[in-house]
């Protein structure tokens, strides 16, 4: 039976979501452009661990006052499913996305229960150049760049505690009524500590269900939420509805995922039905496949 | 709970070798055990009674009242705990020590922070020649940890350094930093001549531009360094005038190329 609030339906459903593994790091620029930019293309195409390899997307920006080296800079969540596959990832997007970003630097942005490398797996760009620095339990590389050093950090954490997969649906009368929620929603969510949303702007609209009729194909639409199908499959929408867009969440603790979830369906609820969505609902694949069950009920504002 | 206190009666007669007073050494030995440990360092016995006034308390904080400096390897091998010496020191206070905070509100003598590896200490006065440095037959100096003089420091000061920090706030003597095998030293007020001589790897930090470098070392251009901005607030909490030199443009030689070369000298512009 689902609940109504302030016009809003919301299924009595739940979204199931998976564990994985993540890390963060901070990344610091001589300014916010800088440092934004450097994030933004170590979390691109980070959208789906099916196809990427990782989910990554920006947590907080920082400001000088709260980074390592005193320059603004932004905290980068990455989530995988195996430790391997995550130093894997994070080896390559720093490699690649980081230390060739100008005046960038990159430090741990987790105290995890393991560590993973970050300067000690990049330093050998020096070509024997490298310089490490110890102070106290710190430890970190300067590797000799064109622009002066990139500064890295030794290692960063690694937890075991991260979720991945926490999701809302979405479900309006119109694409524009319908993005408006997600904005909202989104916006929400990127206020919310230790939480990302890899999906381009935090919202995806192929949300997927498991398998298909092709061989070899592990995923395939979502029929029964796509409107232009109503009628031709078993679909899940009502008449009124004419778009659904969903945004999914990771993060680095189970808490911080159920917080993002509720603060997304609170900002819908604000919007309501008329600017916004008509209708909440959640994925799940019957509560057999994920551990983490986030019942829409237990986080109504 | 008040510290454990021992207060020197008189200057002693002879060097005393302090080493069995730090907190390790005496956990759960009554006043009477104290007072009978040796401390002599020749023929004529002396023992912890003898020379202090005790007053028992918490032995992870010890406070040496009224030292002289006759007073040798104060914090010797020290894990933890507190160690506040009210007064000055013989040689070798803090060598190889691997945990905790040794303060001296005075002077040092030489070998301060010999081999050290860890832990904390801070020279009120000034330390004298090697500090950090190596004893005669070993291959490194200092080896971690923070060592922090607020007055100036002797000749070689983190001599063959091998990891660690010190800092010093007032001047340096000749040869600062000499053969440091890698570590960061920071001198912020002058140096004597040839600071980093046989620097193998490893950062020296000099706040005066005017000592003279060997011609070994090679200007390299001045820069405006994340990684000292960086070590600037890590040292923060020990050395406010370290941290301000840190964020100042430094110009950086590279050497010492007589040996491996891959060290540097930073040298602070005037402001």
């Amino acid at each position: 039976m689902p609940l109504t609030v302030r016009g809003v339906r919301i299924d009595d459903t739940f979204a199931e979501a998976f564990g994985m593994r993540a890390t963060a790091v901070i990344i610091t620029a001589d300014n916010a452009r800088w440092a934004h930019q450097a994030a933004l293309s170590m979390t691109g195409f980070a959208t789906s661990v099916i196809g990427c390899g990782c989910e990554a997307g920006i947590d907080c920006e920082l400001t000088a006052r709260q980074t390592p080296d005193g320059r603004p800079g932004v905290r980068v969540l990455l989530f995988a499913v195996s430790t391997a596959e995550l130093q894997r990832q994070l080896q390559a997007r720093v490699a690649q996305c980081v230390l060739t970003s100008p005046g960038s630097a990159c430090y741990a942005g987790i105290e995890g229960e393991e560590a993973l490398r970050l300067g000690n797996a990049l330093r050998y760009f020096g070509d024997g150049w490298q310089i490490s620095k110890r102070f106290g339990a710190k430890h970190f590389w300067r590797i000799p760049v064109m622009d002066g050093e990139f500064v890295c950090e030794a290692t960063t954490g690694l937890t075991k505690k991260a979720v991945g997969g926490g999701n809302l649906l979405i479900i309006g009368r119109t694409v524009q009524t319908t993005r408006a929620a997600a904005e909202a929603a989104a916006a929400a969510i990127g206020n919310v500590p230790n939480v990302v949303a890899p999906f381009p702007g935090g919202v995806v609209r192929s949300g997927s269900k498991v398998g298909s009729k092709y061989k070899g194909v592990p995923a395939s639409t979502n029929d029964a939420y796509c409107p232009t199908l109503r009628g031709a499959v078993q679909t899940a929408l009502d008449p009124d509805a004419g778009c659904v867009l969903e945004i999914v969440v990771d993060g680095l603790t189970s808490d911080a995922v159920a917080s993002a979830m509720r603060a997304g369906i609170a900002a819908i609820v604000r919007l309501g039905p008329k600017r916004g969505a008509t209708r909440i609902s959640a994925g799940n694949y019957g509560g057999k496949l994920g551990p983490h069950h986030y019942h829409l009920r237990e986080l109504l504002p | 709970m008040r510290p454990l206190t021992f207060t020197l009666r008189e200057r002693p007669d002879q060097r005393l070798d302090l080493s069995p007073l730090v907190p390790h050494g005496l956990v759960r030995k009554t006043a009477r055990e104290i007072e009978r440990i040796d401390l002599q360092t020749t023929r004529y016995r002396i023992t912890v009674g003898d020379v202090f006034r005790l007053r028992m308390g918490d032995v992870e904080q010890i406070r040496i009242q009224g030292a002289c400096d006759r007073l040798d390897y104060i914090g010797r091998k020290m894990k933890g705990g507190e160690l506040l010496i009210e007064g000055d020191v013989g040689i070798q206070a803090g060598r190889l020590m691997g945990g905790g905070r040794l303060t001296v509100l005075g002077n040092a003598g030489p070998w301060a922070a010999s081999g050290m590896k860890g832990g904390v200490l801070e020279i009120r006065g000034t330390a004298g020649d090697r500090l950090g440095g190596p004893l005669v037959g070993e291959i490194a100096g200092m080896r971690g940890g923070v060592a922090t003089v607020r007055g100036s420091a002797g000749e070689r000061a983190g001599d063959r350094m091998r990891r660690g920090t010190i800092i010093i706030e007032g001047d340096a003597g000749p040869y600062v930093g000499s053969r440091m095998i890698a570590g960061t030293l920071i001198v912020r007020g002058r140096s004597g001549p040839l600071p980093g001589f046989l620097l193998k790897r490893g950062t020296i930090v000099l706040g005066d531009s005017s000592s003279t470098l060997l011609p070994t070392f090679i200007d390299c251009g001045q820069y405006e360094l994340v990684a000292m901005r960086w070590l600037a607030g890590l040292m923060e909490p020990y050395s406010k005038a370290a941290a301000r030199l840190l964020r100042r443009p430094l110009t950086r030689f590279a050497g010492d190329m007589a040996v491996l070369g891959k060290g540097e000298i930073l040298v602070g512009s005037r402001n």
